[in-house]
């Protein structure tokens, strides 16, 4: 592998690890927050997935189906938690593990119903079509390096929000002491409702940005969900910080162990069994720090 | 429930059950062998959940590891001993509890589920991804294995009215080795390590070897079930090992009511019943599906199980000691 290769991979792996962040870090928000386990999450990555696909068409641009993707994907993420979530709080984890799971199956069916069962895809916008040559046989595309400039972006406005506000400041408190925190006069169910309603816009906004790069196809959604639920459990429930470190280990763990040439005794381990990579990743994490990387001391 | 009208219902179930095949057409008979099948499985990953507190997403690996196991021992010409291929596939699976479980009984609560996770997936991409197997495509069962007595054949397995009062004997007979264990010493200490496992820990019980052994069994009963399956349908797949079977297998526990001996069966009959009949109603039965789960979710907290007490079955005396007992368990 030269130079360039490696560099381009390396690339793909951190704008793959900062795409997961945006997904993992809505779902290790509304777990560490609101303890409440969330399955359906991976939908709302193939939600927007699909939004970006259906007002790109509808708009006819890009630029004016995302601000209205989002603005859909928060009204999604109100309407869900005032019909859904806000009964779970006080509820066993399973029973979240069971209602997330039917919105799972209701989701799914529901965008078969409004957009059909095929694979689409979105243009680039021709604004970031063109791409950087590196060599005279290589190149990088702009879009994908504008994505994860995007997602830094973002990433940092949330810590901001969450550690250097008081917004933020409310947010911590709902997570450490949810009683406390409401009878010093903090509307906590508004505040839930938020969260909940941030972390469902960022998986969706994560899924229209990626409609361009990866093709919108109906599986998606659980396919981003256990990896998130692996940088979720790699990172430590409810660390975004952790979620972040988590979600760059395994963007460029997969990435590279799909591209490197592994073997061991004449059998070739990589990129055979690259799907098992983040997986065993996983279970060293674990066996090694039983609560995650940045394991925070709940309640 | 009483006991009496319990044991009454109990023997009419299984009698409507032995009944069945002479009033079912083919279809049925293998679907309702198809319920009982996964109704087994989801007994077992009941232990693990219901019981012991363990919530598994990963128990679809001893599934389709015994499922494996017996493809590939089966030669291509002629039929496998049924009960060689039914010891190694049960105690592969519990070979491979013994050791998934030895590792991830490290962890708790939710990063146990994950760890689960993580080793079955590992499995499944093993079988995947490699060529041990068939890979994506999986492997055929050719000649179902010959169950024999000395030279005599009691039952074909190729047959499925045969097949089905296997399955059903066999799934009798899991219900009551369950009902046996949680009614031992065993079963108390890890109903015990799921109320408290500190408690239990303070009063000198080594709940570690307690959860691992409890592990074993589920998997090893898993085992049975991912067998059955792979005789009935002739195949194996690495579907079978993913977590999409793990996470069915687990709402089947929940929808079904946890902690109950009845509750994974009724969970297996209705969630596989209600998809039967949703997919002729409509092409887009998971919605009515998902409406059914998150339904129940948010008004049955104890799942279809716990719709019997309130049937108004058992005597009122009985009800409110269990009231009083669940009381004092929180």
């Amino acid at each position: 592998m030269d130079t360039y290769t490696f560099l381009i991979q390396l690339l793909n792996g951190v704008q793959y690890g900062l795409l997961l962040f945006l997904v993992a870090s809505g779902l290790t928000l509304i777990f560490g927050i609101m303890g409440v386990i969330n399955l359906s999450h991976g939908s709302f990555y193939m939600v927007g997935a699909y939004l970006a696909w259906s007002l790109t068409q509808h708009l006819g641009s890009f630029w004016i189906a995302l601000p209205a993707g989002i603005l859909l994907s928060v009204a999604l993420g109100v309407l869900l938690e005032w019909l859904f979530i806000r009964h779970l709080y006080r509820r066993d984890h399973l029973q979240q593990v069971l209602l997330t799971y039917g919105l799972i199956l209701i989701f799914s069916e529901l965008r078969s119903i409004l957009w059909g069962d095929d694979v689409h895809s979105v243009a680039v916008p021709t604004l970031l079509a063109g791409s950087i040559p590196l060599t005279e046989m290589l190149a990088y595309p702009v879009y994908r390096l504008w994505l994860s400039l995007v997602c830094v972006v973002l990433a940092g406005l949330m810590y901001y929000l969450i550690q250097h506000t008081r917004l933020g400041m409310m947010i911590r408190a709902g997570a450490s002491n949810r009683q406390m925190t409401q009878s010093l006069g903090i509307n906590i169910d508004v505040l839930y409702r938020f969260v909940f309603a941030l972390g469902v816009a960022m998986a969706a906004f994560a899924g229209m940005i990626a409609a361009p790069v990866s093709s919108v196809f109906p599986g998606m959604g659980n396919q981003v969900l256990i990896v998130c639920f692996v940088v979720v459990v790699i990172g430590g429930i409810g660390s975004v910080k952790g979620a972040m470190a988590a979600a760059l280990l395994i963007g460029l763990v997969d990435t590279f162990g799909k591209v490197l040439e592994v073997k061991i005794g004449g059998f070739r381990v990589l990129p055979e069994l690259a799907g098992m990579s983040i997986y065993l990743l996983m279970a060293i994490v674990l066996l090694w720090r039983p609560e995650g990387l940045f394991a925070r001391r709940l309640r | 429930m009483s006991k009496r009208s319990l044991v009454i219902g109990l023997s009419f179930g299984v009698a409507l059950l032995l009944a069945f095949p002479f009033i079912g057409d083919r279809f049925y008979v293998q679907f309702v062998t198809k319920i009982l099948i996964m109704a087994i499985f989801a007994g077992s990953l009941n232990l693990l959940v219901g019981y012991t507190g363990l919530i598994s997403l990963g128990h679809a690996a001893f599934f389709g590891i015994a499922g494996y196991i017996v493809a590939l021992y089966s030669p291509d010409t002629h039929a496998a001993s049924f009960w060689t291929s039914l010891v190694l596939a049960v105690s592969g699976a519990a070979l491979m509890a013994l050791v998934i479980g030895t590792l991830v009984l490290r962890t708790r609560g939710i990063f146990f589920i994950m760890a689960t996770l993580a080793f079955a997936e590992m499995l499944f991409y093993v079988f995947h991804d490699t060529a041990i197997a068939g890979g994506s495509d999986g492997i055929y069962i050719y000649e179902r294995p010959a169950l024999m007595i000395g030279n005599w054949q009691p039952l074909d397995l190729a047959h499925f009215v045969h097949f089905y009062y296997l399955v059903l004997a066999l799934a009798v007979a899991v219900t009551l080795i369950m009902r046996t264990i949680l009614h031992s010493p065993f079963g108390h200490v890890i109903v015990g390590i799921r109320v408290n496992e500190h408690r239990m820990r303070a009063l000198g019980f080594y709940t570690f070897r307690y959860k691992l052994v409890c592990f074993v069994i589920a998997g090893a009963i898993a085992g049975l079930a991912g067998y059955l399956s792979a005789v009935q349908f002739g195949v194996v797949n690495p579907e079978m090992l993913g977590w999409h079977l793990s996470g069915s297998v687990l709402m089947m526990v929940i929808l079904g009511g946890m902690g109950t001996l009845i509750g994974p069966i009724l969970g297996a009959l209705s969630l596989m019943f209600l998809e039967e009949v949703f997919q002729t109603l409509t092409k887009h039965w998971q919605l009515l599906i998902g409406s059914v789960i998150v339904l129940v979710a948010l008004y049955l907290p104890g799942g279809l199980a716990g719709l019997l007490p309130r049937l108004n079955l058992r005597p009122k005396k009985a009800a409110r000691a269990s009231r009083a007992a669940e009381q004092t368990r929180v």
